[in-house]
């Protein structure tokens, strides 16, 4: 005897509830369902300014795409995360966005070995990833075949190239030492300025490193000096970078000093003393001494929408702000060319971007599948921190 | 490079040797410990840098606000994270203390803000030369301060009432009672003035280092290593081996390398706990039945 499905009237009122919600909801959703782009950085601790930088370059541009009619005809929606500068705080951030949020890219933020931990996850899960800060070498360049880490910001392999021809050009050094923050990023930066010393034919006069609580450093600086010294290479945050120019000062070393830019964060003339100024950093943006148009016009928009904002030493490091901006405009149009949200078709739209009017520079085919990092050497500025202020020097 | 790693070590040492001392006054009165030090040094310095460059008061009642208000602190962490463990045999202050000190940590980065601040002073705006290195007069004067106060401790404990009182508290707490001694006062008052000590090297260390919520941290684990090596029972062995944690690292770091710090002296820790379970300089502890 087989079991009969009885129709009763109550399945037919669930039934027409159902259909009804659906067709009510159904249409407008499609239509209306923002598109969820993720985002995780420091928002909290000591870093937490950067994550706030990134939000508010990405917002910025996200308000321009949403008043243009959002990415295929959606608006587009920050889905934000703390990863609290650990690594395992932000891969299961990178599991909570991708799988119950369904954000379709993820930003990330300024910690490089936060980046790194996640290249394995975005590449298995093949949810694009945009870098708008951290800047270690093997966050786009990680060997995968189907590679999804995408970066518009600098890249500690060709900043090192640049910290060592200014300081064998500008300075005369011919033997410079380094002081590395003892991390991933420290590491990262280890080999590049190695191999661009030894490609220039330059000797080292040691690696040094510094932790991110180490109060005097003296003992690493006199090593290096001890050993011939005649520039160092400065590879840490606001905090230790602050305490190596402290230490400096005390010991009376007058050394020159070119960085990566750690330093560039909030109060680093505060907290770095009288020689912080001599820091010369490397940006690949400022507003300060930028006499392009749409940079003036950003500046403007950024003070109309964040009120606490009111001049160019309130968005400092402006690198975070638009590197973000620049990089959210160039997702926008990846989805565009992609059709979609799914993430193979993304990596395909990110290939497919032809030409894009940045705040940062025009970018031409700004990815290939070689090359997953939108700026490069020329993009660099060197600059000083001059009362609370990044200033572009020659 | 030999002077100015010993200033380096010895103005480090005598950070690391005054949270141990911290961990010292409590131990020897009721065998807990604060394991939140860390945090309370970071509270006096941004006590400090609050009352001294927030609401711009001269220096010495900054000092002595700052000073007090570790003292409150020491207080509260002792009733609230200590006493309602202690007072029932258990262990688990060593938890609520480590718990207390994060909440503190997390307190402080949203109260006082995320950025480090630099607090200026000027015994450490302008290097002087010593023996042909340069050298803040605050590196000089901080190992003198921390050598001080160990010795005022030792004389306070061997010489006066209160001291001995202090140390009745813990050998014969029912005894001690019995003549009079409050136990629980004394308890009270030995965490008051071991965040006290905390908070003189948060404030001797702000001007050299910067304020901020994680400052303490790192200094709160190597000073309970260097209680440890100088054998947690003695004032002076804990001070001693403050400072001699401190030049073992800077000597580390100058002859062998930033690399070998941490492996070098952290080995020395696991060596001398090996060789002298009972540290340096502390005394076996006998159990009379």
């Amino acid at each position: 005897m087989t079991k009969t499905f009885a129709v009763t009237r109550r399945h037919v009122v669930a039934a027409a509830a159902a259909l009804g919600l659906a067709a009510g909801t159904a249409l407008p959703a499609a239509a209306q369902d923002p598109i969820k782009i993720g985002l995780i950085a420091s928002l909290s601790g000591p870093s937490a300014k950067s994550g706030e930088a990134i939000t508010r370059g990405i917002l910025l541009a996200m308000d321009e795409i949403n008043a243009e009619g959002g990415v295929l005809g959606r608006p587009l929606e920050l889905v934000a995360r703390d990863d609290e500068n650990n690594p395992g705080k932000g891969i299961t951030a990178a599991r909570e966005l991708i799988n119950r949020e369904g954000a379709v890219v993820i930003f990330g933020g300024l910690q490089t070995p936060v980046s790194l931990a996640l290249v394995p996850y975005i590449n298995q899960t093949k949810v694009p990833f945009m870098g708008p800060w951290a800047a270690g070498t093997p966050i786009t360049k990680n060997g995968a075949a189907e590679n999804y880490m995408f970066r518009v910001s600098a890249v500690d392999e060709m900043v090192d190239v640049a910290l060592v021809e200014r300081a064998a050009t500008l300075h005369g050094a011919t033997k410079p030492g380094l002081v590395l923050i003892n991390n991933p990023w420290g590491e990262s930066n280890e080999k590049g300025i190695m191999a661009a010393l030894e490609a220039k034919g330059m000797e080292n006069a040691g690696v040094e490193t510094i932790e991110a609580n180490d109060v005097d450093v003296v003992p690493q600086l006199t090593r290096l000096k001890d050993a011939g010294a005649d520039a160092l290479f400065l590879v840490a945050n606001v905090g230790p970078s602050a305490q190596v120019m402290k230490s400096l000062e005390r010991m009376g070393w007058d050394v020159p000093v070119v960085s990566h830019w750690g330093p560039a964060g909030g109060r680093f003339s505060e907290l770095g003393g009288p020689r912080a100024k001599d820091v010369e950093m490397i940006q690949t943006f400022t507003f300060s001494g930028n006499d392009s148009p749409k940079a003036a016009a950003t500046l403007e928009a950024l003070k109309k929408k964040f009120p606490e904002i009111q001049s160019a030493a309130d968005v400092t490091p402006a690198v975070g702000i638009a590197n973000a901006y620049d990089a959210m405009h160039l997702t926008a149009l990846a989805i565009e060319n992609a059709g979609s949200t799914d993430g193979p078709a993304i990596r395909q739209g990110f290939y497919d971007i032809d030409s894009y009017e940045g705040l940062i520079k025009t970018y031409e085919t700004p990815f290939t599948p070689e090359d997953q990092d939108a700026l490069g050497p020329e993009d660099y500025v060197f600059t000083r921190f001059i009362d609370g202020e990044i200033i572009p020097i020659d | 490079m030999i002077v100015s790693t010993l200033i380096t070590g010895l103005a480090l040492g005598s950070m690391y040797g005054l949270l141990a001392l911290g961990f010292h006054v409590t131990y020897a009165v009721s065998k807990t410990v604060n394991f939140s030090q860390g945090a309370s040094m970071m509270v006096g310095a941004v006590l400090g840098y609050t009352f001294a460059v927030t609401f711009g008061w001269p220096t010495i009642p900054a000092i002595v606000a700052a000073l007090l208000g570790c003292a409150a602190l020491g207080l509260v962490v002792e009733r609230v994270l200590v006493r309602p463990f202690a007072s029932r045999g258990s262990d688990l202050w060593l938890m609520a203390t480590i718990a207390g000190g994060l909440i503190l940590e997390n307190a402080v980065l949203f109260t006082f803000g995320k950025e480090p601040r630099s607090l200026p002073s000027p015994l450490a705006s302008e290097a002087i030369s010593v023996f042909g290195t340069g050298a803040y007069p605050l590196q000089l004067i901080i190992p003198v301060v921390g050598l001080l106060i160990a010795g005022l401790l030792a004389l306070v404990q061997r010489r006066t009432k209160l001291g001995k009182a202090m140390l009745a508290a813990v050998q014969r707490p029912e005894a001690a009672e019995l003549v009079g001694v409050d136990t629980r006062a004394m308890i009270a008052a030995s965490y008051a003035i071991s965040t006290v000590f905390a908070g003189v090297a948060g404030l001797l260390i702000a001007p050299l280092f910067n304020v901020s919520a994680s400052m303490g941290t790192i200094f709160g684990i190597k000073a309970f290593a260097t209680a440890i090596i100088g054998g947690i029972s003695s004032a002076w062995g804990v001070m001693l081996a403050g400072l001699l944690y401190g030049c073992v690292e800077a000597l580390t770091t100058a002859y062998l390398g930033s690399s070998y710090t941490q492996i070098v002296s952290f080995s020395m820790v696991i060596l001398v706990l090996v060789w002298v379970p009972n540290g340096l300089f502390g005394r076996a502890e006998v159990k009379k039945v």
